[in-house]
């Protein structure tokens, strides 16, 4: 039996990779949120879908260090984890950050220090068991700064250098490091831009994307694909073009 | 604003849409923002979820199950799950839904608002003769649990109340022990409005599931072929997960036109004769057929079309029938799908639901502008006479007179309607 866990598993990705993977076969879930009613209502869910799996919540606080501590510390001891998948994030506006340093330094923890730190505090245990693929669900807008983005990019670039390092740590071990990159999706993070016409990937390819990927070990995984060669392209702009652009 | 069209894609007009993702985050956008009306999948081939220039909830995100009960079948669920989902999950686990319409890719919600029905209704009734519970958000704030028992007129309003109470949140739904995930089913040709109704009346004991296609373009003794399936007994086969198949773009004509109708009613016919008598389908091929080929409506070209579904008393629903289809055969405009089915003794339990006891006539016509409506009056005015009324959830130019016709108990539904909702059906049909 698997034993996978959730960090923000009320993430619409993340909940979609749930359902995939109860439908693998048997697992054991544990979800990690931060609102007690709102991942009973994901778990709720899951267990009908997977045929009464089993499945824990875990309720903390992921913006402080400590409670980050105590529950990978907790998680980790009911068990040898197989996979953790660390999904929480939040889409600020980038206007409202410029104006505002509060709204500024709240994206930057949320999608920047707490998954890092949640990372931080499993990858020790991974490192005991030698075993397992830690996840992290960072952006192609961290890929290269945007003025319409960059608060957001910014945070989850520093994701992806933190991701580079733990899999430079954990090369040659039983344990792997996975970035996943989506392009936009549709979830509701989303639901301001697609209303204004966005296009959006459908989440429950992202998701399929994702689990695959994690199957395949792939040390970054761009989903939707096309978003590789599309952020090569925008990685390689020169500044004196890319400044121009209105993107 | 964003554009939105139904499945009859007649018109495509720019709304504005809010994504109800959770419970409570849906009660309070339907009570701060509003007026609205709810959209599930859109798969109504009229306006009854439309509201050019205004707002829709999107119901999609309503996408949890709540509850399962093993021992007796009872789902709670969101009003935004597919009846694809509750289908495939429960299915190899020995239950499944009662009643489902053509397709299965529509939502909870949906199903309950057009209380729609499927090709067994002559031993299950509609939708919502399995729905226990619901639980509706109204654009004042409160919550309104109904069922049977309870608020049973907010019940029997919200049952093929075209979304026009309040926003369901979630319902509670009475699933039946599936036998098989295999039918066995039969196909005879038929001639002439005897024979089907002959055949109909002789299937129902024997047979869960009858429904007809009929060529009415055929003349007189119209030509038909008359399907019937039941769960199959000591059969099973591993299957192949259905490709599905898409329409990747509108072309510039309907292909479904006046050239093209003629043959392809009579190739479909003599395929299907080809075909041997007695098969084994599985259940999505035999009761969705059309749900693999995504988008299929976009062959009907960029003006759209439009089904006309009506339903008839049995006694004159011989006569009337064969009226219709000589009108139809008259005017030249033809019909690609033509669907002849029975309804068996049950009336919906909605003050607006569409099934009762008769017969009804489901024509998918291409949008011909004045020629196609012109021929809509005359079927209007055939079936007023013969005391039926016209399908809400494929309507989308019906007048308020037809309608009220046909639905006597409008003036009571309308005490329950939701004062914040609001859509291109209820104004063009209710006045607001
Ligand atoms: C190929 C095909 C075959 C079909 N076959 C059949 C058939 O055999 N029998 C049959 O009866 N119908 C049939 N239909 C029609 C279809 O079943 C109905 O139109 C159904 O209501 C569509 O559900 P939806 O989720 O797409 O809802 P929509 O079309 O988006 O909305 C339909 C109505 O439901 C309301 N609504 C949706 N969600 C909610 C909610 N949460 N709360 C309150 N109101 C809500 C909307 O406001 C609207 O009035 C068929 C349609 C297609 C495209
Ligand atoms: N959707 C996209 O287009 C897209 C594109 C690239 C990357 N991503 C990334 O994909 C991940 C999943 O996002 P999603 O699209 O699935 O969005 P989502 O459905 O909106 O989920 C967001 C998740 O983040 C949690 N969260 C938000 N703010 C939080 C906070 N302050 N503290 C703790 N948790 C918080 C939410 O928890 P609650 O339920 O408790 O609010 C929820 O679990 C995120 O890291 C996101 O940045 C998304």
């Amino acid at each position: 039996m698997r034993n996978i866990v959730i960090i923000g598993a009320t993430s619409s990705i993340a909940e979609h990779c749930a359902r995939l993977w109860t439908k693998q076969g048997d697992v054991t879930l544990t979800l990690v949120g931060r609102d007690a009613q709102r991942t009973e209502r994901v778990a709720a869910d899951l267990l009908i879908r997977s045929n009464y799996a089993e499945i824990r919540v875990v309720i903390t606080d992921f913006l402080s260090p400590s409670s980050i501590k105590a529950t990978a510390d907790q998680i980790a001891q009911k068990g040898v984890i197989d996979i953790i998948l660390i999904a929480h994030g939040s889409l600020p506006d980038q206007h409202d950050c410029e104006q505002d340093l509060n709204k500024a330094h709240s994206a930057l923890e949320v999608n920047a220090i707490s998954p890092v730190l949640f990372a931080e505090a499993f990858a020790d245990h991974l490192a005991k068991a030698n075993h397992g693929t830690l996840a992290m669900i960072g952006s192609v807008a961290g890929d290269r700064g945007r003025k319409s983005n960059y608060i957001y990019g910014a945070a989850k670039g520093l994701v992806t250098r933190y991701a580079q390092g733990l899999q430079h740590r954990f090369h040659n071990s039983g344990v792997r490091i996975i970035l996943i990159k989506p392009g936009p999706t549709d979830t509701p993070m989303t639901s301001q831009i697609k209303a204004a016409g966005a296009r959006l990937a459908p989440v429950d390819q992202v998701a399929s994307d994702i689990v695959k990927g994690i199957e395949s070990g792939k040390p970054v995984i761009y989903t939707p694909a096309i978003w590789q060669l599309i952020m090569s392209i925008i990685r390689h702009l020169p500044a004196t073009i890319f400044n121009r652009l209105n993107i | 604003m964003i554009s939105v069209e139904s499945w009859g894609r007649i018109g495509i007009y720019p709304h504005n849409i809010m994504h109800l993702t959770a419970p409570d985050q849906a009660l309070s956008i339907v009570k701060n923002n509003h007026p609205g009306i709810a959209y599930g999948m859109g798969k109504s081939y009229g306006d009854a979820c439309l509201n050019p220039g205004q707002l829709l909830w999107n119901t999609r995100g309503l996408d949890h199950f709540i509850h399962f009960d093993a021992d007796n079948g009872r789902l709670t669920c969101e009003a935004g799950v597919l009846l694809r989902d509750i289908q495939q999950l429960f299915l190899p686990r020995g239950w499944c839904l009662p009643v489902t319409p053509g397709t299965q890719l529509i939502t909870v919600g949906g199903a309950i608002a057009n209380d729609v029905h499927g090709k067994n209704h002559h031993g299950f009734g509609s939708f919502c003769d399995q729905v226990l519970r619901i639980q509706l958000a109204r654009t004042d704030g409160s919550i309104i649990e109904c069922s049977r028992h309870s608020s049973p007129d907010m019940f029997a309003a919200t049952a093929g109340g075209v979304g026009l109470t309040g926003v369901i949140i979630t319902a509670e739904l009475q699933l039946r022990h599936s036998p098989n995930l295999w039918l066995e089913t039969e196909t005879i040709p038929y001639y002439g409005l005897e024979e089907f109704f002959y055949l109909s009346d002789s299937s129902e004991t024997e047979w869960e599931h009858t429904v007809s296609w009929i060529d009415c373009l055929s003349g007189t003794a119209a030509k038909g072929l008359f399907m019937r399936g039941r769960p199959a007994r000591d059969y099973d086969k591993a299957t192949q997960p259905r490709r599905s198949r898409n329409i990747p773009i509108t072309p510039p004509l309907s292909l479904v036109n006046r050239l093209s109708l003629k043959p392809f009613n009579l190739t479909y016919y003599q395929l299907q004769k080809l075909r041997p008598v007695q098969r084994h389908e599985y259940y999505e091929d035999f009761l969705y057929p059309l749900d693999h080929l995504t988008n299929w409506n976009r062959l009907y070209g960029p003006k759209g079309f439009y089904q006309y579904q009506s339903v008839v008393p049995r006694d004159s629903g011989m006569a009337t029938t064969q009226a219709m289809l000589d009108a139809i055969a008259s005017s030249g405009e033809g019909s690609f799908l033509a669907v002849l089915k029975t309804f068996g003794q049950r009336q919906s339990i909605g003050m607006l639901g569409f099934p009762r006891p008769g017969v009804t006539l489901a024509l998918d016509f291409p949008n011909n502008g004045d020629a196609t409506k012109k021929l809509f009056e005359r079927l209007d005015s055939i079936v007023r006479d013969a005391g039926g009324r016209i399908y809400l959830a494929k309507d989308a130019r019906m007048s308020r007179e037809m309608f009220e016709a046909g639905y006597p108990l409008l003036n009571e539904f309308t005490r329950y309607r939701d004062p914040g909702i609001s859509s291109a059906l209820s104004r063009r049909l209710m006045g607001s």
